[in-house]
């Protein structure tokens, strides 16, 4: 069976983020009050061959780790968007 | 005998030619080792230069790391040779994990090219290791992912087995405790942002590179 997969990889918390950061000193100026704690990240659209869902995060799980993302920095997440 | 340096150039690699001019500048051989390359045998030494290696796509050094002539490079430096990596190649070595921490976007989000003051912070490496601690040194930086980043038991470690080479004067980019450069534990393998192959010649800026290119072809081991 075939899952499409999203990853989202993101710095890890206690990581700078300067993207996050300046997106977040341009809001008040684009009048958008009130946001905190941006932080940027990237988002990975996959199709995945696998026998079951849990099959299928854990082997988009284990190609984010050791591609999509840079675990001394980043972690990584994994849902399924829907069956393809 | 001439030390035989090998330069790697991978699809997108553009400080090449520098870095083998300045290999040359200081008396040793320098040749070419193209990215597919399985093999390092003969040479004494290994640089990974600056550039844009496979697009940079994903981050720095992502894809690279994965081109087969580093699982090469990573035999070459478990046997103690000589690995430097410049830039992108400081970028490509803490992705391949022979070297710790990462590098991360600059802070401020510029891309910096400009002049940058350094102090040695250790002789205990080799691309340092005819260098005088403490002295200041005036080599270019050229690059928008480096800050250089690590948690704080990698950060203990550096300091305890003395693996920080060399420290920004000024800390252009956000850098943890101001890193430009660091070893492995063996201090056989370095990395750092700046380009000492472009502070060769007075002529052109500076020639404080010297010193850390002549270390390296000198490619005194070091004893920990």
């Amino acid at each position: 069976m075939k899952f499409s997969v999203v990853v989202e990889v993101s710095l890890r918390t206690g990581i700078a983020d300067p993207e996050g950061a300046t997106i977040e000193r341009a809001l008040p100026a684009l009048g958008f009050e009130g946001i905190s704690s941006v932080r940027a990240g990237k988002c990975f659209r996959l199709n995945v061959e696998a026998s079951s869902e849990a099959e299928a995060l854990e082997r988009a799980i284990a190609l984010a780790d050791r591609l999509l993302s840079n675990p001394v920095i980043e972690q990584s997440t994994a849902r399924i968007e829907a069956t393809a | 005998m001439t030390t035989r340096v090998g330069v790697v150039v991978f699809p997108g690699s553009n400080c090449e030619y520098d870095a083998a001019a300045a290999v040359t500048a200081v008396g040793a051989h320098s040749e070419f080792v193209w990215h597919t390359a399985t093999s390092l045998d003969g040479l004494d030494a290994v640089i990974l230069p600056g550039g844009f290696a496979h697009g940079d796509y994903l981050r720095p050094g992502a894809l690279a790391r994965f081109s087969p002539v580093m699982t090469a490079v990573a035999e070459f430096a478990a046997a103690g040779g000589s690995v430097l990596g410049i830039c992108n190649g400081f970028q490509v070595l803490t992705e391949a994990g022979l070297l710790p921490g990462a590098l991360q976007k600059n802070r401020g989000l510029t891309f910096l090219c400009q002049p940058s003051l350094l102090e040695v912070v250790t002789s205990n490496s080799i691309l340092t290791s005819r260098a005088t601690v403490g002295a200041t040194l005036s080599i270019p930086i050229n690059h928008f992912s480096g800050s250089y980043t690590c948690d704080d038991a990698t950060y203990e470690r550096l300091v305890a087995n003395d693996q920080i080479v060399l420290r920004y004067v000024e800390n252009p980019n956000g850098s943890r405790d101001a890193i430009a450069g660091v070893s492995n534990e063996a201090g056989n393998v370095v990395g750092l942002m700046p380009h000492p192959e472009r502070a060769m010649t007075a002529l052109l800026g500076s020639s404080d590179g010297r010193v850390l290119l002549e270390s390296f072809v000198a490619g005194k081991l070091v004893t920990r």
